[in-house]
Formats: C-alpha cells, sequence, structure tokens
C-alpha cells in the first residue's frame, strides 16, 4: 500500500495554514538543504532523483537546474507555474489551495541551488482562493524568517511576488508565461534561447510547475534514492492523478508512477458510473491522445503511455463510458483549442479553428466524405509546424479518435446522426 | 548570438505591473473602457496600444460593461461528460432571459461560456464572479439566482 507524500497534508484541517505546516515538519527539509548541504550537492541529489517535470513535458528537473548558470554575479530567477489550465486537470489548484507551503519550501530549495534570489509565482486568474491561499502562505513564511533575508542563518537571501493571470492556457507554455509575467499578451518566445539562458526580465530563469516543486523538500529529507526507488525505469516518484469523467470517485489520487491506468479507474475511482463499460481514456489532459477501453492496462509513465501511443501529460485521467459519442469530445477540445490560440503562427491560428469546423460539421450530422480525411490533412499541417508545442498538442485528440474510432466518424457522415444513439 | 544576461532587472516595475494594473482599473470602473486603458497607460508610462494589447489577450479582461454578476459556466470535457455545458447554459439563458456574452436587462447578471476551470472532479462547474461552484444542478442554479437577484 502506497503512502501518499505530497498530499499528506491536504486532508488536515486547516491544511494551508503554516501552523498546521510547522506542526508536521514543515520547513525542516529547507533548513536541512540550506544549512547542510551545497548549491552543487542538491543538484546532483535532484539529478539522482530522476525527477521529472509535471507540468506536461517531463524534462528531466535535475538536468534543468544543471542549465542554470554558475556565475554568481548573474541574477537568477526562479518562475513559478501555476497556471493550470490543461482540461482535465486540477492537481495544482488543490496542492496550491490545501498546501501552499509545500510548495514554498520547494521553491525555497530549488532557487538556494541554483543561485535565484527572486521567485516569481504566476497563478492562473481563475484561482481566485489559490490567489488568496498564495499570498497569505507567502506572508506567513516571511513573518517567520523562511523568506527575505538571510534564511536560516544561511547567508541567503530569496523575495517571492505573485502575480495573477488573466485568463489564457497558452500562458502555461514557459516561455508564454514568461511574456506575461512581463506584462505583455502571452505569446510565446523562440527556442533556443531557452529560459535557464534568457528568460524573464532577459535574466536566466528556472521555470518549473508547482507539482514538481511540491517533490523536493521530500527528495531533501528522504533521499534520491527513496524517490528513485518509486515507479519505474524511466518514470520516477509519486504523482498525482486527476481523475474525472465517468467515474464513481472523480478526484485527485496521488500514486506511484507506474501504477496501471485500470487500478486508478477501477479500484481508487471506484469504477465506471451506473454500472457503465468503460469505452476510452484521455491519460496525460485533454493533449493527449485517446486511449481505447483494450488498452486500461497500460501503466501510467512517461514510456509506458508513449509506447501505447500516447502521452503522460499532467496526469489528469478523463474517463468515458459506452454512452460517449467520441466525435462530440473530439469537437469539444477541438473547440477548446480554437478558442486558446494565441494566433502567433498560421498553422495553429487557423488550422485548429479549420479542424473545429470540421469535426463541428462531422457531429452535427453535415459532414462530407471528404472531411475525414481533410481533418487528418489538417493534423497532419499543424503538427510539427507550429512556434510552440500546442500544435502538436491540438491535434492529438482529432487524429487519435480517427484512428480508433474511424467508424464513429463514418456513421456520422452517412446516418447523419450519432452512433451511440445508434439503437 | 544570446543578448547578454544583465545583472539588474531593467525596468522592473512599470510593465510588469500591467495585468495588476488592468485588474484594478476593471475593479473600479467595472470594464476597461478606452478611459481605462488610456489612464492606465498614463500611469505605468505606457503607450494606450501597448495597454489595450495586453488588454484585449486575457479573457478575464473585459473591453465591455458586464453585469454585476458575471455567471461562467465551464464548457470542457469533463464538465460536459457529467450533463454539464449546453444544459446548464440553456437553463441560465431561459432563467435569466440573457444571451451568451451578454448582460440582463436589469444589469444584475452577465452569462459567459468560459474553458476548463480546473474543477473537474466537482463537474458540473460555474464560476458566479471570483467564487466557484461544483456539482450544479437546476435547482443548485435557481436557488443562487434567487438570492443573489435579492441583494442589492
Amino acid at each position: 500500500m502506497f503512502e501518499p507524500v505530497l498530499t499528506q497534508n491536504i486532508h488536515r484541517p486547516d491544511s494551508e495554514k503554516i501552523s498546521t505546516y510547522l506542526a508536521n515538519g514543515g520547513y525542516e527539509a529547507a533548513r536541512l538543504a540550506l544549512t547542510q548541504y551545497a548549491p552543487q550537492e542538491l543538484i546532483d541529489m535532484v539529478k539522482r532523483s530522476g525527477l521529472r517535470g509535471r507540468g506536461g513535458a517531463g524534462f528531466p528537473a535535475g538536468v534543468k537546474w544543471g542549465f542554470m548558470p554558475k556565475d554568481a554575479n548573474i541574477q537568477k530567477i526562479l518562475a513559478v507555474n501555476t497556471d493550470e489550465g490543461e482540461p482535465g486537470t486540477f492537481k495544482d489548484r488543490q496542492i496550491v489551495e490545501c498546501d501552499p507551503h509545500q510548495i514554498i519550501e520547494g521553491v525555497i530549495i530549488a532557487s538556494y541551488a541554483v543561485g535565484a534570489n527572486r521567485a516569481y509565482v504566476y497563478i492562473r486568474g481563475e484561482f481566485f482562493l489559490g490567489v488568496k491561499r498564495w499570498i497569505k502562505a507567502i506572508a506567513d513564511a516571511y513573518e517567520r524568517e523562511f523568506l527575505g533575508k538571510n534564511i536560516f542563518g544561511a547567508g541567503f537571501d530569496l523575495d517571492i511576488s505573485v502575480h495573477r493571470g488573466a485568463g489564457a492556457y497558452i500562458c502555461g507554455e514557459e516561455t508564454a508565461m514568461i511574456e506575461s509575467l512581463e506584462g505583455k499578451p502571452g505569446n510565446p518566445r523562440l527556442k533556443p534561447p531557452y529560459p535557464a539562458q534568457v528568460g524573464l526580465f532577459g535574466l536566466p530563469t528556472l521555470v518549473h510547475n508547482i507539482e514538481t516543486l511540491a517533490c523536493i523538500k521530500h527528495i531533501v529529507q528522504r533521499g534520491p534514492e527513496w524517490f528513485a526507488g518509486i515507479g519505474t525505469a524511466e518514470s520516477k516518484g509519486p504523482k498525482i492523478f486527476s481523475v474525472s469523467g465517468h467515474v464513481n470517485r472523480p478526484g485527485n489520487y496521488e500514486l506511484p508512477l507506474g501504477t496501471p491506468l485500470s487500478e486508478i479507474i477501477f479500484e481508487h475511482a471506484g469504477g465506471i458510473r451506473d454500472g457503465k463499460r468503460l469505452k476510452a481514456v484521455i491519460p496525460g489532459g485533454a493533449s493527449t491522445p485517446v486511449l481505447t477501453a483494450d488498452q486500461a492496462d497500460t501503466l501510467m509513465a512517461f514510456e509506458t503511455l508513449e509506447k501505447a501511443g500516447s502521452q503522460l501529460g499532467t496526469g489528469a485521467i478523463i474517463v468515458m463510458d459506452e454512452t460517449t459519442c467520441m466525435v462530440e469530445a473530439a469537437r469539444r477540445i477541438a473547440k477548446f483549442f480554437a478558442h486558446e490560440s494565441c494566433g502567433r503562427c498560421v498553422p495553429c491560428r487557423i488550422g485548429s479553428v479549420r479542424l473545429f469546423e470540421t469535426l463541428e460539421r462531422i457531429e452535427g450530422g453535415k459532414g462530407t466524405p471528404n472531411d475525414i480525411d481533410y481533418a487528418l490533412y489538417l493534423a497532419e499541417n499543424i503538427d510539427g509546424r507550429t512556434f510552440c508545442p500546442m500544435g502538436a498538442a491540438l491535434v492529438n485528440p482529432a487524429r487519435s479518435t480517427i484512428q480508433k474510432f474511424p467508424e464513429e466518424y463514418q456513421y456520422h457522415i452517412t446516418n447523419k446522426t450519432c452512433w451511440v444513439n445508434r439503437h | 548570438m544570446l543578448p547578454q544576461a544583465k545583472t539588474k532587472i531593467r525596468n522592473p516595475k512599470s510593465r510588469a505591473m500591467l495585468l495588476a494594473a488592468l485588474y484594478i482599473a476593471q475593479e473600479q470602473y467595472g470594464w476597461l473602457s478606452e478611459q481605462a486603458i488610456q489612464r492606465v497607460a498614463e500611469r505605468l508610462g505606457l503607450t494606450p496600444g501597448q495597454v489595450y494589447s495586453t488588454a484585449s489577450f486575457y479573457t478575464m479582461f473585459k473591453l465591455k460593461p458586464q453585469g454585476q454578476y458575471r455567471i461562467q459556466v465551464c464548457e470542457g470535457l469533463s464538465c460536459y461528460l457529467i450533463g454539464g455545458a449546453e444544459p446548464v447554459i440553456d437553463f441560465i439563458k431561459k432563467r435569466l432571459d440573457i444571451t451568451n456574452g451578454g448582460t440582463s436587462p436589469d444589469g444584475k447578471f452577465s452569462l459567459e461560456i468560459v474553458q476548463c476551470l480546473a474543477a473537474c472532479d466537482l463537474a458540473p462547474a460555474i464560476k458566479i464572479n471570483d467564487e466557484l461552484y461544483g456539482n450544479i444542478t437546476d435547482e443548485k442554479i435557481d436557488q443562487l439566482m434567487a438570492e443573489l437577484s435579492s441583494k442589492e
């Protein structure tokens, strides 16, 4: 039986308060890190742990830390990404609302390790409670001198401030988030240079999702070997899976990476509602390719999901039962991406809208026999041809549902109505 | 060629404050009128064009007047699967005699269809101003509207 680590505090009464956090060993890991370890030792530790970013891309965190310039004369920044917007994902909201100090502790350790004296928190504008919790937690941490000058007497200074986004999915992309922090529209920047070289205000910037930062204190406290002992060959540590859709108990479940998808759906989330049968699952948030019920035994890890033709993404599992129209599911997600395209590059700006229109035509019984090929043609010409990863993301739902449920698309076009209502 | 990283943050206060300043202006004016944009630009030493370009990019900045209570209905996949989105939207439209993007005749409510609110565990979810409401039913909406209608 796996003992939750990242979510161990969230069910305690007043879990968001600093007194609760301190009563449960809070800030001891940061004290240990700043007083007992040299920055390079911490970087090596995170490298050895095998921690990969939890915001969707899965980049090794320790390697990212190693990219930051070592020159102490260069001012560096840590940017904290709380811009959770991938449909199906609601883990970051819960961590910020219920255990913000766990993230601050990770911020302190990470900032010390890479030599950043300034941290910027970027939070989704819609998360009003989250904003309040962030501000309160930071104020309390300042009061106890966990932030500010000479933290733990280790001669390390760190200041943090909170910045509210204003409703733009693309700002979860690290360079778009940096643009937004600078007060501009959230248009992604060309990479390279990567933020570790040229980031916020032109300074080297380390950008992390908050679940990644939440892992840090536990790695320091329990050791990188403990962390690397959880999970699979290429996916280490605990992970919060957000489960939603047609399950009996939707919610966040913290489990080791590599847990079978079927175990999460049928044991932890209580199985499919109303005794219905499982039809399809989106395993990592709306931008990841759909899996069929036959693939439910896939392990929830980076490499295993890739082998299955999908991605771990943010670990947001959207469960669909036999009553779900896959064309409608794809249409809805396509609408989301058409709405959220930042408009900077043509394949995404125009392509996302054309793809949505095509799916809407098919779903509404107005599709022509060419429309399926046209949708695939659009996908082909968007994927890999956009400025940022959003292009690759936005084609996944349409392309994967066409590949896995072609009969439903065909049925819509031939019969002008939905496959699931065919009886 | 990479630009040389500067040892000091240039101009740290002005443009980076823009989102925060727009929130304040929106709070004061109710929405971001031309006058509000102009004023923010003056205060931060930016051009109105720079301010407008940011204001128009983000969905939470309103470039037209809004109702006292802004109802935001999530149309995400997870909400739809649990009976949300269109049924909820249609119910509110009828209940308040309002269109998507419109404001009720008394100026009390406006309706907006929004993307995932990251509350899929509470689907179907809506927000009214900054408050999140989960597991929404017609009865719950009815009750909420009645409460808000009677408030001054």
